[in-house]
């Protein structure tokens, strides 16, 4: 990035500004991290695999504090089932920006800095970091920034990383026993025989048996 | 002793077969059963899915989630190992950087190799198919025709075991009473979509898919398999009661441990081995086939992965397999005085006319589906149903503005959720967070649908293959490098298809996800990327302007033998494999004839 364009997004985002600082030093952190390798093309596919089995997790503790507040505030318990954290998401997330591979290498820039960007915003407008400040707070940060399309220019950057966080706690949690549960996913069992859908829903849904003709 | 090592090699065998997929598994197989000593060799490992498959591995037990990755592509769970675009080790060269001349090479280093990742989409050829320079002008025709392979269409099917229906729709051919396994019921959006698709005119039929929606019926099919052959027809029959029918869980990529869909590894090689005639090396990377007495191939030299020492196996017969690209490749880099330009050359149509299958994809959300109760729609992992190309009629009366057709696969149901499930649904939520967030997963999960156009893409001279003059891979053999060229016919019918895909999303009162790509050029996929690159070494009448004849015998060296999709002459928008498979049946019965005849 040139200079003329550096300046030009600080002075448009000046709300920007800690996030810009922060995306140098998470390059610098992840940098000096160990270089991990990936599992390769033969892994045994067979075996449970656990977030610290095939790298070193490279969130610190006040990352994970960061980290698992805001994916609680994106899934949090309700009566159904229980919130992302609670769910094993956090190691998930930790597991995934810790990953060698270019598709994390790249989330983790955008996940450090953005982790850390909530923490200077909690900080600036409610003195203190975002896993401390109440629920309400929480959310007055994360209305401005949870829709890319309506966020102000401001919070174009924390926008997309907030998209980006909520896909992969989604991703995280709806991938897990929690998740599939939450969704009423009733399948991987094996079955005798593959009976379709019943037929009293496809006659709400208009559709009859006659719908397959094809024999 | 089935599996052997290159020390182990018996000195000389009757047919050495380069490769382990669909080709290489069924020209084993036919030639083993029928006596025949084979010798197959594989670039990859062995591989076994009895106990490597990842059956019902949620995605919370991989890394990842189970995400694609460079090392893996399909994701995690897919059954490929040590295969993709990118290969360690194993370049390949583009010819430009241009992105409209872009092709990817997947391979598969692997036993069975690409059988190991495929749909199993399973369609025949049609009649016109076959005749297509006949019909429009385009392209070329095959020196055979339909009638000629639908009695190895019936016999593959009776093999390794397709569900599907005979509809009676253009060019689109019925099986042979018995040959067909039923069809899976179709799942909730498949329904919806067949009701407003047909509102359309757009037919929706059952699949045609190598699962097993029950075992075969290895009372009666062994004697049409191996007329005349008991001790075959006692292997096969043995064989295919050790398949288990589908249990209707865990996905078909994944491979299968219980033998229910076809991998050559789960169905071609098991009775292969039992007839006691196939001897298997893997880790074996053929690079040249070498030159005996009067011209005639005397076997192949091949690198034994596991020590880097170069090999030489001998037979009377040399079969290529080894995918359409890779056979070329042993072609052009086997190289002689008599054979200056790469054996089998001498029409220089040797890597020629390339092609891909047309792909363009989209995907919408359907209000209709939202929040339905729980359901069970692992099926048979996908397509139940598809279309079929219809528009023959409007083609012929030059409506559409490009030549041949596409058929449509479909994806929907409440698939095992991932990573991706409720990824990207702030165009639906409006960036909802919270428990809102929760509401709005539950509202939307299975409300998706998908669709993919898969189409014919015809032949050109800017779609090829050669061996780059300077590039070697890690075992110093040298490399391809690869031109591409889609034309108009390919481009415009790609943005057909996104059309078509809008029309039936909204014609379920849906709304398309993102926008819809007007521009062909922009809605095809890469060359490569659908992973039915045939032709480069085609079939024809002649030996001036093709490589083999109708029976994938070499014209140059009668003894050299090609049974993957290199010897296409078109490829029409039926996923390749059943139609390979159906060919290697065949050649290898004339290469059984002429061994018998004493002609090989």
């Amino acid at each position: 990035m040139d200079r003329r364009t550096t300046i030009k997004w600080v002075l448009a985002a000046s709300a920007a500004m800690p996030f810009l600082k922060q995306r140098v030093a998470g390059v610098e952190a992840s940098s000096a991290a160990p270089q991990a390798q990936g599992y390769g093309t033969d892994p045994d596919l067979t075996k449970v695999y656990h977030a610290a089995d095939l790298w070193p997790l490279l969130l610190t503790p006040a990352q994970r504090r960061t980290a698992s507040a805001l994916c609680d505030v994106i899934i949090p318990a309700d009566s159904v089932s229980r919130s992302a954290s609670a769910a094993g998401v956090v190691d998930f997330l930790a597991e995934w920006v810790s990953a060698p591979y270019p598709i994390q290498v790249k989330d983790r820039a955008l996940i450090l800095d953005g982790l850390s960007w909530m923490n200077s915003e909690a900080t600036r407008r409610f003195g203190r970091e975002f896993a401390s400040i109440k629920l309400t707070q929480q959310h007055l940060i994360c209305d401005d920034i949870c829709f890319e399309q309506s966020a102000k220019p401001a919070f174009a950057q924390a926008a997309r990383f907030f998209t980006r966080y909520r896909d992969l706690t989604a991703g995280g949690y709806y991938s897990s026993a929690a998740g599939r549960k939450d969704l009423q996913y009733i399948g991987n069992v094996p079955l005798k025989s593959f009976d379709g859908p019943p037929l009293a829903l496809l006659q709400k849904l208009g559709l009859g048996p006659e719908q397959m003709q094809s024999n | 002793m089935p599996f052997v090592t290159s020390a182990a090699l018996d000195k000389t065998y009757d047919v050495i077969v380069v490769g382990s997929g669909a080709a290489g598994g069924q020209s084993a197989y036919t030639l083993s059963m029928e006596g025949a000593k084979v010798l197959m060799l594989e670039a990859g490992r062995k591989y076994v899915p009895e106990t490597e498959t990842p059956m019902f591995q949620t995605p919370d037990q991989g890394p990842l989630r189970g995400a694609s990755t460079p090392d893996k592509r399909f994701g995690f769970y897919d059954a490929t190992v040590d295969g993709g675009w990118d290969v360690p080790g194993e370049p390949y060269v583009r010819a430009t950087h241009d992105a409209a001349g872009r092709f990817d090479w997947w391979r598969a280093r692997m036993l069975g190799g690409r059988t190991n990742h495929w749909g199993r989409i399973s369609l025949r050829n049609g009649p016109y198919d076959f005749k297509v320079h006949s019909r429009d002008g385009l392209g070329f025709d095959w020196p055979l025709s339909y009638a000629d392979l639908a009695p190895y269409y019936d016999k593959v099917e009776l093999l390794v075991g397709v569900y599907g229906s005979n509809d009676g729709l253009e060019n689109t051919p019925p099986s042979s009473p018995g040959c067909l396994l039923p069809p899976p019921t179709p799942i909730v959006s498949d329904r919806l979509i067949a009701q407003r698709a047909r509102r359309l005119g757009i037919p929706v039929i059952a699949g045609h898919r190598a699962v097993l929606t029950r075992q075969l019926d290895f009372r009666s099919s062994p004697a049409r398999l191996h007329p005349g052959n008991p001790t075959a027809q006692g292997i096969i029959a043995a064989d295919m009661q050790r398949r288990a029918a589908c249990i209707w869980a865990t996905p078909c990529g994944r491979g299968c441990s219980i033998r229910a869909n076809y991998q050559s590894t789960t169905v071609h090689l098991p009775p292969a081995l039992a007839s006691g005639n196939l001897d298997i090396v893997t880790d074996a990377m053929v690079h040249e086939i070498t030159l005996g007495k009067r011209g005639l191939a005397s076997g192949v030299n091949f690198i034994d992965r596991t020590n880097g020492k170069e090999c030489h196996a001998a037979a009377r017969v040399i079969v290529l397999a080894a995918s359409s690209c890779e056979s070329v490749r042993i072609l052009l880099n086997s190289k002689s005085a008599r054979f200056p330009r790469g054996l089998a050359n001498s029409s220089g149509k040797l890597g020629r006319y390339l092609m891909d299958t047309v792909g363009s994809s989209l995907a919408g959300q359907i209000p209709l589906l939202e929040s339905l109760p729980p359901l069970n729609e692992d099926g048979a992992s996908e397509s139940h149903v598809y279309t079929p190309w219809w528009l023959y009629q409007e083609q012929l009366a030059g409506k559409l503005g490009f030549a041949r057709g596409y058929h449509i696969e479909f994806g929907g149901g409440k698939r095992m959720p991932g990573l991706g499930t409720l990824a990207g649904i702030e165009w639906l939520t409006a960036g909802s967070y919270g428990r809102k967030f929760k509401e709005d997963a539950r509202r939307y999960y299975g409300s998706f649908v998908s669709f993919d156009g898969r189409g014919e893409m015809i032949p050109n001279k800017g779609s090829y293959c050669e061996i780059d003059p300077h590039v070697k891979d890690k075992f110093g053999i040298p490399v391809l490098r690869f031109h591409w060229k889609w034309s108009e016919h390919e481009t415009r019918q790609a943005a057909h298809m996104q059309n078509t895909f809008k029309e039936i999303i909204e014609a379920m009162g849906g709304r398309v996800n993102g926008a819809v790509e007007t521009d062909g050029a922009k809605a095809i996929q890469a060359g490569g990327s659908i992973i039915h690159e045939v032709g480069g070494a085609m079939m024809g009448r002649k030996a001036k302007t093709s490589v083999t004849n109708r029976w994938g015998q070499t014209w140059d060296v009668k003894n050299v033998f090609l049974t993957d999709g290199s010897v296409f002459a078109s490829n029409a928008d039926k996923n390749p494999t059943l139609t390979i498979m159906a060919l290697a049946w065949r050649a290898a019965d004339h290469i059984l004839d002429l061994m018998r005849r004493k002609e090989l």
